[in-house]
């Protein structure tokens, strides 16, 4: 996303982000639900996706379909070099230095798990320490407990102050020693929090420790660099970044990826296969059992065509507008209470209300055409740390207007009247 | 009335407001936990019972008005009941939240419950309204599980 072309079709000739003409490319927006324009405000649960990456799909199913890196004939070799650009897109998107760091995975989840169960498996033993945050999504919990269980090895957790900001104190204080890994999120999807992660790592960095970011809460909303983060893996999914669902993508330093055993055999993943010994392929195949989702692998590389189309100042203005304007009028709600107040925020709004519970908020915001997740966002201790059984999420994406937010209040003026 | 009034009447937001039998009964004979994973909504009912006799209900636990309110009226109309009354009225209030065919307005044999009918528009709410039952069942059943919606 470094290169801003020229008379960028998001922006207008003022630098400012041209949202109206953004929200046509995604022909989902014009929805209504219950005769209501659609307000999507899930964003973090999924994003919408442009026209675009839509018709990525449809013309590789029409017209390029066929198995990769095993075909001599002209549809395989099409599909094969289709595949193998959008793995250099990626590499280009978050500044790999090779497109062999890039490992097209099903997500984030499968990411982690894939780091966990090679990487850990390997190099971590009993009495090792795993360090995440209290802010971490399921998926950058339950993998590590899997790994402890199998390995003897302990989660340590880093705590969150009352903002719901890392205390970073604490950090310094978990890592000893027997700290052997460090796997922190981005962006908080139920906080919003933008986590220091550079700080982190140069932390865990100074003991010789490897770091995991989970991006899927960050890549929709900042230009992400693994070079200047310095991080050894960065996790995040497709479909949250406005490509299709079942892709996503693991980077790995080099280094570590070409130590770590293969996560599945299979296909695509070997060099040479006989009965006494099987030699593995390369990276990134090392970790590419199997025939992979060849179409929506090729239809991320669209997305990320797409973002790198639009003028990030102009995005990230818009989108720093929106949260600005939120928090402000939510605020002056006197029954409802922000959950996430961190000072670097970025796309999400949680709140709730003492006397009505989130998914009845969610139910009644929905009637007004308006989706908002309610539930405990898959990180549970979060809600527990808050002492709050769920919350209602709003999420952001750059397609969403000022105009929606006055919606979502009036609807939360709907709320409030059911319930007095 | 719009579906929104119909999920949210006045009698259901009462017993949100002021859950019936909302309590612990310290030596109850039956007891079982229900948990919804989806939406964190827990619930813990009690049941004091005698020669087949529902003596005494109640329910502790944390909520969505629908789950509350679901589980405010369930006490109100078992307590007193048999044993086997509570089964076929789990079995019709079940029916009549997802909606089956025949349990329209099935008013006769759910009584007072219709009121929670307006539920069966609201799929995703579905399970709110069903947890304190399926408790119920359970803890009469004496499972030793916790209660799952799924
Ligand atoms: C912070 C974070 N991590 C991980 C995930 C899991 O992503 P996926 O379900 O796409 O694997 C999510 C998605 O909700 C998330 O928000």
């Amino acid at each position: 996303m470094n290169a801003v072309p020229q008379n960028n079709p998001g922006t207008l000739a003022s630098g400012q982000f041209d949202v109206a003409r953004v929200r046509e490319d995604f022909p989902i927006l014009s929805a209504k639900v219950h005769g209501k324009p659609l307000v999507y405000f899930d964003n973090g649960a999924t994003s919408q996706k442009p026209q675009c990456v839509i018709d990525a799909i449809d013309h590789y199913y029409r017209a390029e379909n066929s198995n990769i890196h095993r075909g001599v004939h002209h549809l395989s070799e099409q599909a094969t070099a289709a595949y193998e650009a959008a793995r250099g897109k990626l590499r280009g998107f978050i500044n790999a230095r090779s497109d062999k760091e890039i490992i097209f995975v099903r997500g984030t989840t499968e990411a982690i798990n894939l780091v966990a169960q090679s990487y850990g498996r390997a190099f971590l033993k009993a009495g090792d320490e795993i360090v995440v945050s209290a802010m971490e999504h399921h998926s950058n919990i339950v993998p590590w407990q899997m790994l402890c269980e199998q390995v003897g090895a302990k989660l340590r957790v880093i705590p969150i102050n009352h903002d719901g900001e890392i205390v970073m104190e604490e950090f310094e204080r978990l890592l000893t020693d027997k700290t052997k890994f460090v796997s922190v999120t981005h962006v908080s999807n139920a906080l919003g929090t933008v986590v220091p992660v550079k700080e982190i790592i140069a932390l865990a960095h100074g003991r010789g420790v490897p770091v995991l970011l989970d991006g899927a809460q960050a890549v929709p909303h900042l230009q992400i660099d693994v070079q200047d983060l310095d991080c050894d893996f960065y996790a995040f999914s497709g479909h949250k970044m406005f490509g299709p669902t079942g892709v996503g993508v693991l980077y790995g330093r080099a280094e570590l990826l070409e130590k770590m055993p293969p996560y599945q055999g299979g296909g695509d993943m070997i060099s040479l296969v006989t009965f006494e010994k099987t030699h593995y392929n390369v990276l990134p195949y090392k970790f590419e059992a199997g025939t992979p989702n060849i179409a929506d692998g090729i239809a991320l590389g669209v997305a990320v065509d797409y973002l790198r189309g639009l003028d990030w100042a102009a995005v990230t203005a818009h989108e720093d507008g929106l949260l600005r304007y939120a928090t402000e009028a939510l605020g002056q709600i006197a029954a409802l209470r922000i959950i996430g107040t961190a000072k670097e925020k970025a796309g999400v709004l949680s709140f709730v209300f003492d006397h009505v519970h989130a998914h009845d908020v969610g139910t009644i915001l929905d009637q007004e055409g308006v989706a908002v997740r309610a539930g405990h966002h898959c990180a549970m201790p979060v809600m527990q740390r808050f002492g709050v059984p769920a919350t209602a999420r709003a999420s952001f994406a750059f397609y969403n207007t000022i105009e929606e937010i006055d919606v979502l209040v009036r609807a939360i003026g709907r709320v409030l009247k059911v319930f007095g | 009335m719009s579906e929104l009034d119909d999920l949210y009447q006045e009698v259901i937001l009462d017993h949100n407001k002021s859950p019936r039998n909302f309590r612990v009964i310290g030596g109850a004979n039956r007891r079982a936990e229900g948990y919804n994973p989806l939406c964190g909504d827990e619930v813990t009912v009690f049941l004091q019972v005698e020669d087949g006799v529902i003596k005494d209900i109640s329910f502790q636990g944390s909520g969505c008005a629908i789950s509350k309110a679901s589980a405010s009226m369930m006490t109100t109309e078992l307590k007193g009941k048999p044993e086997s009354a509570a089964h076929e009225l789990f079995e019709n209030v079940h029916n009549m939240l997802t909606g089956e065919p025949g349990s329209e307005g099935g008013g006769a044999r759910v009584g007072k419950l219709a009121i929670l009918s307006g539920v069966c528009k609201f799929p995703a709410r579905v399970k709110c309204a069903s947890l304190a039952w399926h408790t119920m069942e359970s803890a009469l059943k004496g499972e030793p599980q916790p209660a799952k919606t799924e």
